[in-house]
């Protein structure tokens, strides 16, 4: 495809559409809307966000005020789980976008409703947790490092519960109105975003979790 | 494999899924273990595999590559991972060097109240 052969010659009459068409003779996808870009870079605005809260934990993670440290805290078995929630909810959200593609909503309904069911797997146990911590009294208040414990991995939670509302708002529009393009793009926004916070969870059991235990 | 790229398969998706479960077993594994080898190590074993982890979710699960969006999204995040780093690491240096210039060391302590 040479690249101005979607232009009408000057001096020629243009069909209805072709006159806007532009076309540099790359495949850009059915999804090159600019949204896509936008919303990449809101999820980097955050990544700064989140990188900020890990420079504090780091800061501050081992200050323990003569409190618990996260030897005494930390259940591994259980954020093991939790990390396989996460991780499942993220495949079957990937597994959502490819039924997405190949027009079937019915399997794309059931896959992003089991991928919300291990979300909220995932925010049930962080619930869990942190009533947990708080009932034998480390709260947020005992010590800097539980301050940066609650503040860092509170944020991440609120994200992933901002997605799971995010992803039952979306299921009730593609119900309404079906796979038009305006779903799909907001199907594209939210995978982004539900990888993301899985992303950001690698590095938050890594360094809070296994790392606080170990240290 | 009619997919467009940057969109994956049910294949690739399963690749990234094996990889990230191994890549989270390990550590978890090793520091559950409690075995005696060493915490320099078995931090080394944590970064490197959550690193590795993080790598495969970009490249299978977020889909970035440097074709995408003319490149723009690899640009970004690059720019982004560099600003995390500065932060990180400079926060780290800085307080680190804080903390042990706070803490008087016996010497200090001895130094001081020999003063004339």
């Amino acid at each position: 495809m040479t690249p101005t052969a979607d232009i009408a010659p000057y001096g020629t009459v243009a069909g209805p559409n072709d006159f806007y068409v532009i076309d540099d003779g790359k495949d850009h996808g059915p999804h090159e809307t600019g949204t896509i870009l936008g919303f990449w870079l809101y999820l980097m605005s955050d990544c700064l966000i989140f990188g900020i809260l890990f420079a504090v934990h780091a800061v501050l993670g081992q200050n323990y005020a003569a409190g618990p440290a996260p030897a005494d805290l930390f259940d591994l078995g259980d954020i093991l789980i939790a990390t396989f929630a996460l991780l499942f909810s993220s495949i079957t959200y990937g597994f959502a976008m490819i039924a997405m593609h190949e027009g079937n909503q019915r399997l794309m309904t059931i896959w992003l409703l089991v991928t919300a069911v291990f979300g909220m797997i995932f925010l049930g146990m962080t619930l869990a947790e942190f009533s947990h911590l708080i009932h034998i009294g480390a709260t947020p208040m005992a010590s800097a490092f539980l301050s940066s414990f609650f503040i860092l991995v509170g944020t991440h939670a609120l994200h992933v519960m901002a997605g799971t509302i995010w992803l039952f708002v979306l299921l009730v529009q593609m119900q309404t109105h079906g796979l038009t393009a305006e779903n799909k793009r907001r199907m594209m926004c939210l995978s982004l975003f539900w990888h993301f916070l899985d992303l950001i969870w690698i590095a938050v059991f890594s360094f809070v979790y296994l790392t606080g235990v170990v240290l | 494999m009619s997919d467009k790229e940057g969109h994956g398969t049910y294949r690739s998706y399963l690749i990234g899924f094996g990889l990230s479960a191994f890549l989270t077993l390990i550590p978890f594994a090793l520091v559950m273990s409690g075995a005696e080898i060493g915490v320099p190590f078995i931090l080394a074993v944590v970064f490197v595999f959550g690193a590795a982890q993080i790598m495969v979710h970009i490249i299978y699960f977020l889909h970035v590559g440097l074709k995408v969006e003319d490149g723009w999204q690899v640009m970004s995040m690059v720019f982004t991972v560099v600003l995390v780093v500065v932060v990180l690491a400079g926060s780290i240096w800085v307080m680190f060097h804080l903390h042990e210039n706070m803490m008087p060391a016996h010497e200090q302590i001895e130094r001081v109240r020999n003063l004339p």
